[in-house]
């Protein structure tokens, strides 16, 4: 897998800070399960964290706190859920996006858009969406531009648009910018996972009119 | 989703950076901490709690939650160093860099009561292939190193540095907080970042 698009460098730092929303911090984390590059550049960034929680100003912790943890030094832990998610060699999924659809992207519950357009919404909080899209060979999402950023991770097949030309693995991290039409060229259908900030802004009449009905 | 919004700490950078440096070097910690993984010794940990805790407190507390709150999560903490530190591997981190990442985790959890997605905080020592990013050597300099190129950044980009790390706060909540455009934040966070890794490098051509 050769991966030509990468995260944004702001984008990457607000994840390690722990300040993206959880949608795009979904589609980072799955971005990192599936690229070197970016888990290395993201390696460096945490060690900034942790240079800012060494040199952090102190909030006093007491004696008490220290004598309840160390009484609790031996107790059994009930193991986290034990379901690691399948990693991306078998299935396609990436782990953080796997402990969301399990290990199948063909057995989920898919919602017909429009003729060779189908949509998978994800839980998500705030005002943004997060769900997985897929469509057909051949076919066009409808141009659209955003409000603030629009993140995507492609899992399978290929897209070009304005931007340039994008298969699995890789990441387009739109800012509010840019205006685009996603094509799909590949010839089996694409998938990708997206996560919005906000509702998507159509550009067309005709996208205008549908958006409440699609709920994009 | 928070116990209090936070506060406006980031308007006011100069108060912030006035921030101490740490007595021991950070590549002691680390190697007390791996060290703690072979010998469950309980007057170490001792050591690492006393190091730690107040700084695993403090940042919680500028994301904005209770005392109260930030004392239980830093508890949660500090347990979870205790239990995972078989999982950590010096090789890859320093100590402060695997415990930020813990202690941001369970805050984000809370929060939200959604686990923020991880890539692989679990298996840090499996990447077997993959080279560290700095020495450990290099890791007990770098802290001061980053915090230095910290207090040398110009205002507006040390803001939205704060703004991230310590608020928790998103590009477009920072652009609507300091009415500027998300393409400013975004660019104002890229030439932080730049400088902050440089220093992390020990590169000081900038």
């Amino acid at each position: 897998m050769t991966i030509n698009h990468h995260l944004d460098e702001a984008t990457l730092f607000s994840y390690v800070a722990g300040a993206l929303a959880q949608g795009p911090a979904l589609v980072v984390a799955s971005h990192l399960a599936m690229c070197g590059i970016c888990r290395r550049r993201c390696r460096e960034l945490e060690a900034i964290g942790g240079a800012l929680l060494e040199n952090i100003s102190l909030a006093a912790v007491s004696d008490n706190t220290l004598a309840s943890v160390l009484d609790r030094l031996d107790q059994d832990v009930i193991p986290e859920a034990a379901a690691r998610p399948a990693p991306v060699a078998n299935s396609g999924i990436p782990a953080p996006l796997a402990s969301y659809v399990g290990d199948s992207l063909e057995d989920l519950s898919w919602k017909k858009l429009v003729p060779g357009v189908w949509v998978h919404d994800l839980p998500s909080q705030g005002k943004g969406i997060t769900r997985l899209l897929r469509v057909a060979p051949g076919k066009a999402a409808l141009p659209h531009s955003h409000r603030g950023s629009e993140l995507t991770l492609l899992l399978r097949g290929s897209y070009s648009d304005e931007v340039g030309r994008f298969s699995t693995g890789d990441v387009a991290d739109l800012d509010d910018q840019i205006t685009h039409q996603p094509l799909v060229d590949s010839d089996h259908d694409c998938i990708c996972l997206i996560a919005t900030e906000y509702p998507l802004r159509y550009t067309t009449l005709f996208g205008k009119i549908t958006q409440p009905l699609f709920g994009f | 989703m928070q116990d209090q919004p936070p506060g406006d700490e980031a308007l006011s950078v100069v108060a912030l950076r006035a921030e101490k440096t740490s007595e021991t070097p950070a590549k002691d910690w680390s190697a007390m901490l791996a060290e703690l993984a072979i010998s469950r010794d309980r007057q170490l940990f001792v050591r690492l709690f006393r190091h730690f805790s107040p700084r695993i407190k403090g940042y919680i507390m500028k994301l904005g939650l209770t005392e109260a709150t930030a004392e239980e999560l830093t508890q949660e903490a500090m347990l979870s160093v205790w239990r995972k530190t078989h999982l950590y591997d010096p090789g890859k981190a320093a100590a402060s860099t695997w415990i930020y990442t813990l202690a941001r985790n369970l805050s984000i959890d809370w929060m939200r009561k959604q686990k923020y997605p991880e890539y692989d905080l679990d298996s840090w020592h499996e990447e077997a292939g993959e080279p560290a990013v700095l020495e450990l050597a290099e890791q007990a300099v770098m802290s001061d190193q980053v915090a230095m190129a910290i207090r040398q950044l110009p205002d507006n980009q040390a803001q939205v540095i704060i703004m991230s790390f310590y608020e928790g706060r998103s590009h477009s909540e920072i652009a609507d907080r300091l009415s500027i455009p998300l393409g400013s934040v975004k660019s104002r966070i890229r030439l932080a970042s730049e400088k902050l890794k440089q220093a992390l490098r020990g590169n000081h051509d900038h």
